[in-house]
């Protein structure tokens, strides 16, 4: 790895923020230019302050998982299913007559339903992971299976819908004209970014990342971290789950699937190495910004939501390709370099 | 004389500010058996990859043949009958044992058929010529790491070799395995076919081998011929030091042991072990390879369970089930593997050194504060004299002697009464092995009781107050340094 | 302790087939209509196209690999082929020419990739695959073709097994002559193996890499042939979500994520077993929602008896001193 500044917990200077930074100032640049009073204008800002938080609280549901060498592909199934759990309480139990009171006892019954569902696949992972020692990939193959199976069958692909107004009030309300839901993402991120950066458990989590038995050696319980990284990252997909139907009015089992390619390329954009041990918040929040500025200064421009699509699909290519030339470049200043 | 094999003239190598090799000559005679020796970092490695052709020289000619280049290329080399044994063997786990031995049949013709019974023949001829026998059908991942030394050896008689290099090739080998493997170079020689023997058990390479190079910081210390060397001479020649006779002091004695084990034992990899250490002791426990030093060094450290007797810490019995218990009742660990164990190479200095005292660090809602952090991290740079500009730079870009100072500091910030050394200075240069054993002498100094594991004797004999000695899993002697030599310890070892 | 790889994989594909045998005992018994020769042909005929995918992606696993992109790679050429087809007409000899090289040729992309960017293959072919399905979908408007040619759909069979059937036989039965017969599949293993080791011997890896990838390209390419075939139409998104069926299938038959391990015929047995719970379900009348949690346990079920069997080895018994 290239000694520059990658993981220092909480520094203050970071090369990547400032190229993303700058990025995306670039994007709003070229973007505002192409669609001249359409892309600073009330409504673009709203649609992408309303988009972000769910693809953003997704994203960091993968990134923990990513940090820690593996990857979890369950985690928009695993969305899904505590959308269509927590749909399911709230669409059976509450009648158009309830009264106010039962009707939030019930939204916290849901609530706490859907995250017990989101902790239950997150043991299950975490379990397979740390204590079988099966291969991520392969777990979270198997979870996601098993768990679009399951939401499927018990949904039998149809859509629930028809939430109270609590609920309606998480995905659309605002809050001194921030979105409820915004406030949601920027409070779990700043969460994983302090617990990634600051905790005991974060710097467990990087080190198993970067070398597990090495880790292990070093009086690291390595079992909890993995199942935690789990946990973790099922709970951040019960908020996107919150969010989603929240913002939807309505749950399916097949909601968002696009998302699992964008959530891996904002990260890797944001700096987590996808061999592991490496990631910072900050930096994957910025990617997600500009993610979203260019996915909107595309919309705007009218181009089809596939090509924007396949476009996602080359950028990760070309992020890739970026990371893969500065640690050749690094390597070279490095062998050049006095001991 | 005879000609050369292959010759090196006069050659250079740097590695932006390091120069590794520095004018060197060698040459190894047709089916001679060389031995190159010396210290980590010494250049050997350098030396044996430009053979192999993987990398060139700054300067400096190699002879190949009689004919004269100015560097290799791996094909050229092989096409030589130059065949290079690696210390990790380069075999293909998942094959068998004829697949691996002739897959030179493979390797550059991929349309060809395989012919399963024409290998299995071949694969048994070559066993013939060497004299082995091992299960054609097994694949290499099932057998022990000393099949698979003649597996490798195996397969470079597969095809016509001339010149075999075999890097390290007893380092993991028990003492009857090292001899079955001296055996087949021997019958190398018999059949015409050099070896060049890189080692640094000195009693193998006098055994063996018929003449000796010993490189010492990147130049030539001299060739010379076996007959008539003597090992304390090889021995000077290595380290450039002559032999030290400072003898330790031995701390006040009535001071109650730390840490005390009492026939203890683990089916299958010690048996019967009890002995004592005490503040400010260093007790040595020297052993060959599968003499269960490293198993032993486990259960102290908690990763198994032993199946009988008792270990104690300060007279009071224990039960270490876990790593993270032998930590919290102040044993330390430094692992032998320090690439894969003993550090998290990507991550940076800071990272590694406080990753066993994290806890210690937190203040306010169990976040961990920068300043503790930051002034943990500069008190034990500043105390193992680690040289660094920065503490977050990835610790594989230091030297083995400075990557051994994270390890120590890691273990050290536990504030532990014990510390295991499990062969600490493997890989590691004579200049940065003195600071270890500097620090190793401080640190007994102000009361730490070490528990110092190594198959280096020499090693033992002088940093050592006692000395055990481990053969097949129990404890064969005990030896105080002042009363024994270098070869009666060696040979107490190998008995 | 010692890891007994060849006992293990061996044992593995000893379960499995055990298993077979008694799901098989088992519908034949309870499932009505199960065990009728036209059924079990039915069954094999609908899961040629898993079949032809898994020879390419097993062959991709073994080598250390992993391509996610198969499916897409498959809709595509197939949209492709069927273009030409249509527009040009021709024979069957052209059509798998045309829908080997094409699929081939994409999966040479992935392994350019995987080799130039020395990222993990897993998120190589998650991009390649969005890029590949996505631009599909975007130049197509999700169009299907449905006009293909009369001589390209007729039902063909040689005593009474269908084409599709026999497609897969062929390249499930050369996937493994490839493997086994030829040095090309041994490089194969070793790459997977040992890739260190691999390259210090002499294998050409950016060679074997483009092969592997570009077999998995090629199998693609035909699979999406053959299901055109079928369904009589090229839908652009008719292979979306084949992959992970592709994968889980494979990994049931004993390939290893790591690489170096894996047969033809564990992949045989782990297609056919998830067929046969999913066809003897349906024939006792247990809805088809049921059949991803079912798929789900068994994958899942499956790794950790893998992983309980190689915590056994590596715990087993130590010998008295």
């Amino acid at each position: 790895m290239p000694s520059d500044d990658k993981g220092t917990p909480g520094a203050r200077r970071d090369p990547a923020t400032t190229l993303l930074a700058g990025l995306i100032l670039g994007a709003f640049v070229i973007f505002g230019a192409a669609s001249p009073g359409r892309m600073f204008a009330g409504d673009t800002w709203r649609a992408m302050a309303f988009q972000l938080p769910e693809l953003g609280l997704l994203t960091l549901a993968m990134m923990i998982p990513l940090v820690s060498g593996g990857l979890n592909l369950a985690i928009i199934a695993t969305a899904n299913l505590c959308g269509l759990v927590m749909a399911a309480i709230l669409t059976r139990l509450i009648g158009p007559a309830s009264p106010g009171l039962a009707v939030a006892g019930i939204v916290v019954l849901a609530m706490l339903a859907g995250l017990g569902t989101a902790l239950l696949v997150g043991l299950l992972n975490g379990a397979m992971v740390s204590l079988m020692r099966v291969h991520p990939i392969l777990v979270t193959l198997g979870t996601m299976i098993l768990v679009n199976g399951i939401s499927v069958a018990a949904s039998h692909g149809g859509v629930i819908s028809g939430f109270p107004p609590a609920i309606l009030f998480l995905g659309n309300g605002t809050v001194l004209g921030v979105p409820v839901s915004l406030l949601f993402f920027g409070l779990f991120a700043g969460a994983v970014g302090l617990l990634l950066a600051r905790t005991p458990l974060g710097v467990g989590v990087r080190l198993v990342g970067s070398n597990e038995p090495a880790t292990r050696f070093s009086g690291v319980d390595t079992s909890r971290v993995l199942i935690m990284v789990y946990l973790a990252s099922g709970v951040l997909s019960w908020v996107a789950a919150l969010v989603m139907i929240g913002r939807f009015n309505s749950a399916r089992a097949g909601y968002a699937d696009s998302y699992l390619l964008i959530t891996i390329l904002a990260a890797v954009l944001g700096g987590v190495d996808p061999f592991g041990g490496f990631g910072r918040v900050r930096n994957v929040v910025l990617s997600l910004l500009l993610l979203q500025v260019i996915s909107t200064g595309f919309n705007l421009l009218g181009l089809s939501p596939r090509l924007t699509e396949a476009i996602w699909g080359a950028t990760m290519v070309g992020a890739l390709l970026i990371a893969r030339i500065r640690l050749v470049r690094a390597e070279r200043r490095e062998r050049h370099a006095l001991p | 004389m005879a000609a050369s094999l292959v010759e090196l003239l006069d050659v250079s190598r740097s590695f932006g500010g390091t120069r590794a090799l520095s004018r060197v000559g060698f040459a190894v005679r047709p089916g001679e058996v060389h031995c190159l020796a010396g210290e980590n970092g010494c250049g050997k490695s350098t030396l044996i990859k430009i053979i192999a052709g993987v990398l060139s020289p700054d300067s400096g000619q190699i002879v190949l043949d009689g004919i004269a280049h100015a560097r290799l290329t791996p094909a050229a080399s092989q096409a030589a009958g130059i065949r290079i044994i690696y210390q990790d063997l380069s075999l293909f786990p998942n094959l068998t044992v004829a697949e691996n031995i002739c897959f030179h049949r493979h390797a550059g013709h991929a349309g060809r058929l395989v012919n399963a019974r024409a290998a299995r023949r071949e694969a048994g001829a070559v066993m013939d010529r060497l004299g082995v026998s091992l299960p054609l059908d097994k694949t290499v991942g099932e057998l022990p790491i000393a099949s698979r030394q003649l597996v490798a050896i195996c397969r470079t008689l597969a095809t016509d070799a001339r010149l075999v290099v075999m890097d390290e090739p007893t380092a993991s080998l028990t003492h009857k395995e090292a001899d079955a493997l001296l055996a087949s170079i021997r019958t190398l020689r018999a059949q015409g076919i050099a070896t060049v023997l890189v080692s640094h058990r000195l009693d193998d390479m006098m055994r063996i081998g018929d003449r000796i190079t010993v490189l010492r910081d990147g130049a030539n210390a001299g060739s010379f011929a076996m007959a008539g060397m003597s090992r304390a001479h090889l021995a000077e020649l290595i380290t450039g030091q002559s032999p030290t006779a400072a003898i330790k002091a031995r701390p006040a004695g009535g001071v109650p042991p730390v840490l005390e084990v009492r026939g203890l034992s683990r089916g299958g990899e010690y048996a019967d072990i009890s002995l004592a250490v005490r503040p400010g002791e260093i007790l040595g426990l020297t052993g060959r390879l599968g003499s269960g030093r490293t198993e032993l060094a486990l259960t102290l450290f908690g990763m198994n369970r032993p199946d009988a007797g008792d270990i104690l810490l300060d007279g009071r019995p224990v039960a270490l089930d876990s790593c993270r218990a032998a930590i919290r009742e102040g044993i330390g660990y430094v692992s032998e593997d320090r690439l894969s164990l003993g550090l998290v190479m990507p991550q940076s200095i800071a990272e590694n050194a406080i990753v066993t005292v994290l806890d210690r660090l937190c203040g306010w809602f169990g976040l961990i504060e920068p300043r503790r952090r930051a002034a943990t991290v500069a008190h034990w740079i500043g105390r193992l004299q680690l040289r660094t500009t920065t503490a977050e730079r990835p610790v594989m870009e230091l030297s083995g002697g400075n990557q051994q100072r994270v390890v120590l500091a890691k273990w050290l910030a536990t504030r532990p009464r014990v510390l295991i050394l499990d062969s600490p200075t493997v890989g590691i240069d004579v200049g940065a092995r003195a600071g270890l054993y500097r620090i190793m002498d401080e640190l007994a100094a102000e009361g730490l009781a070490i528990l110092l594991i190594s198959d280096e004797v020499e090693e033992v004999r002088q940093q050592a107050h006692r000395v055990l000695v481990m053969i097949g899993g129990r404890i064969k002697g005990e030896f105080a340094p002042a009363g024994v030599t270098d070869d009666q310890l060696r040979e107490a070892v190998n008995a | 302790m010692r890891e007994r790889l060849a006992t293990l994989g061996r044992r593995h594909e000893g379960r499995l087939a055990l298993l077979v045998l008694v799901c098989a005992g088992f519908f034949a018994a309870a499932a009505p209509g199960f065990r009728s020769p036209g059924n079990l042909m039915n069954l094999l005929e609908s899961h040629a196209v898993l079949g032809i995918l898994a020879a390419g992606l097993l062959v991709v696993l073994i080598a250390g690999g992993i391509d996610i992109s198969c499916a897409a790679i498959a809709a595509v050429s197939q949209y492709v082929v069927a273009l030409c087809l249509i527009r040009w007409g021709g024979n069957w000899g052209l059509a798998l020419l045309l829908a080997v090289g094409f699929g081939s040729a994409l999966g040479v992309v992935n392994a350019v990739l995987v080799h130039t960017l020395r990222a993990p293959p897993v998120i190589v072919t998650i991009a390649t695959m969005t890029f590949y399905s996505s631009m599909l979908l975007f130049c197509t408007g999700g169009a299907t073709l449905d006009e293909l040619p009369d001589w390209f759909t007729l039902k063909l069979s040689i005593l009474t097994v269908p084409l599709p059937v026999l497609i897969a036989g062929a390249a499930l039965g050369m996937t493994a002559f490839m493997l086994h017969r030829l040095s090309l599949g041994r490089q194969i293993f070793a790459l997977g193996g040992n890739p260190e080791a691999a390259r210090r011997m002499g294998c050409n890896i950016a060679g074997l890499q483009c092969f592997v990838y570009g077999f998995s390209g090629a199998m693609a390419g035909l699979a999406g042939l053959v299901q055109a075939y079928r369904v009589e139409e090229a839908a652009p998104g008719a292979m979306a979500g084949r992959e992970l069926d592709v994968l889980a299938a494979v990994v049931l038959g004993g390939a290893s994520l790591t690489g170096g391990r894996g047969t033809v015929s564990g992949t045989v047995l782990g297609i056919v077993l998830l067929a046969m719970l999913r066809n003897g379900l349906t024939l006792m009348g247990v809805s088809s929602y049921a059949f991803g949690w079912v798929t789900g346990v068994v994958l899942l079920l499956s790794m950790a008896a893998a992983s309980a069997s190689q915590w056994r080895l590596r715990n087993g018994g130590r010998h008295a001193l």
